[in-house]
């Protein structure tokens, strides 16, 4: 197994798991949003793709374990990049100016993630870790969305979501080393696209909510 | 059209490796924009030796863009503001009468300040010792085109050998990642059949060193490729991450 350690554990190495976790999450970011848009059907609609979700049982489960073994692998290892690339240059430029590569996606990297991770912990304290005995979903959802302040922190995070994979999609891409002057200019333009449909997708969804009321 | 301008130096002046630096100003006056940006240093570093100053250590060696020796950040960019120069190619055209320049040296844990703009970059050549090469056997030379090679993959070949081992591409990096030098070098090789053999080696051999060298990670910035003087493509980097993933999981090297 030191071939594997030596792999995952090399500056390289640490990015492909980066890269393989994110797009994990980029493929369950469109799962998620492929169910949520179901509320755009009603009130009903929206329970009934909830109940049949659930009733996926142990499959559910399984997603979610991995899902959480993605987030760990995903944030342990970002961090340690994170301190590694800080550590590499004590001393920092006292002028910094970009050449034209950085975007606001690239360079706030570890702090969108960061906040991610606050937001998913909310989110789950919010919708999931709760007693759903005598309500619905849909009633979960309207009684927080009811709450301005509920509206702005799901939609920060969405927008903050957006930052993160505008960056994170092709640049996940780039690691594994899939790059060819054909394909990576749609491979850069579908980021993008993604981004901007994570933001209008998810961004709406409170707001529409909140609209129900 | 020539003229002279007046402009305002803040550079980083440092005696040795381990002593505190700081910024410096200097006035550089009656400066000809014919002149390359490290002439105009020049004709500062006369001024300081008749002051009896201790003039601004640079490095610089082929002063016509091939050598890579030179090099500063200039207003936060590596090599100054133009696109695919190195300092010692950049001319005070480019600046304007009253401009200020803060003059700053490549800023890494792997390449130490030797002083004030000069720094230590035997980081990449320990790089290239790793694995930067392929091994020939003596005798007589081979016949030259004895191995068919296509133009198209020359031409890859010969983009990524463009590199002149400067170091703007650690310096402009926001992780101080080495990643487009040893992309470049590991590329050069890896796409032609004379480098083939060792390949595998090659690759995890140069990137262990470049982590071991406390090189940051690299995270697609591209700010490399937007400030390398000979304009080195970030593709390189893919194929470094290509031919990294194969030596490490699928060749028989350890
Ligand atoms: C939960 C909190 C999260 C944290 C702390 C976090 C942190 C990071 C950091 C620091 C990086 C940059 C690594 C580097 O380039 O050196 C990164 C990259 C990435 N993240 Fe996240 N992230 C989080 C959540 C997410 C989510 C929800 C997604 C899914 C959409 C995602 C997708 C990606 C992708 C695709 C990359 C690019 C991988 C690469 O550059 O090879 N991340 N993340
Ligand atoms: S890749 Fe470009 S910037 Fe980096 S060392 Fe080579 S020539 Fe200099
Ligand atoms: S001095 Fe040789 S490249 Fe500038």
């Amino acid at each position: 197994m030191n071939w594997l350690t030596n792999t995952i554990g090399a500056s390289v190495g640490k990015k492909l798991m980066m890269a393989i976790t994110g797009l994990g999450f980029c493929c369950f970011l469109t799962i998620h949003l492929a169910g949520n848009l179901t509320i755009y059907g009603g009130k009903d609609f929206f329970n009934s793709y909830v109940d049949h979700l659930h009733s996926l049982g142990p499959l559910v489960t399984l997603a979610e374990l991995g899902l959480l073994f993605f987030a760990t692998l995903h944030i342990l290892t970002g961090t340690l990049l994170f301190y590694q690339n800080f550590k590499a240059r004590p001393i920092r430029y006292s002028v910094n100016k970009r050449a034209g590569g950085r975007t606001l996606g690239s360079a706030t990297m570890p702090y969108t993630g960061f906040i991610l991770l606050l937001f998913v912990i909310f989110h789950l304290l919010n919708l999931h870790f709760v007693d759903k005995t005598n309500t619905t979903t849909f009633q979960l959802l309207s009684s927080s969305f009811a709450n301005p302040v509920y509206i702005f922190i799901y939609t920060f995070a969405v927008i903050i979501a957006a930052i993160h994979v505008s960056h994170g999609l092709w640049s996940a891409f780039q690691t594994l080393g899939v790059d060819h002057p054909k394909y990576t200019p749609f491979i850069r333009g579908l980021s993008i696209v993604f981004s901007v449909a994570i933001g209008i997708g998810f961004g709406f969804i409170p707001i529409y909510i909140s609209l129900l009321i | 059209m020539t003229k002279n301008i007046n402009i305002t130096l803040k550079v980083w002046r440092q005696k040795g490796p381990n002593v505190k630096g700081g910024f410096e100003t200097y006035h550089a006056t009656n400066i000809s924009t014919d002149m390359s940006f490290l002439e105009m240093v020049d004709v500062v570093n006369e001024q300081l030796t008749l002051d009896g100053k201790d003039p601004i250590a640079f490095d610089h060696d082929c002063r016509e863009g091939i050598c890579g020796m030179c090099g500063a950040v200039i207003n936060g960019r590596s090599h100054g503001p133009e696109k695919g120069t190195t300092l010692c190619q950049l001319h005070m055209r480019h600046f304007s009468n009253g401009d200020t320049i803060v003059i700053e040296p490549w800023r890494a844990k792997a390449f130490p300040i030797v002083k004030d703009l000069v720094v230590d970059r035997s980081a990449f050549d320990q790089i290239i010792l790793a694995g930067g090469y392929i091994s020939v056997n003596t005798g007589g030379a081979p016949d030259a085109n004895s191995i068919p090679i296509a133009q198209e993959i020359a031409e890859l070949a010969m983009d990524a050998a463009a590199c002149i081992g400067c170091g703007a591409c650690v310096a402009a990096c926001p992780n101080a990642s080495a990643m487009l030098f040893t992309g470049a070098k590991i590329s050069q090789l890896a796409l032609l059949p004379q480098g083939k053999p060792e390949a595998a080696n090659r690759a995890l051999a140069m990137v262990n060193k470049m982590d071991e060298l406390c090189f940051g990670n690299c995270s697609n910035e591209r700010e490399c490729e937007a400030e390398c003087p000979k304009e080195i493509s970030i593709s390189n980097i893919a194929r470094l991450n290509r031919e990294f993933v194969k030596a490490g999981l699928v060749s028989v090297v350890k």
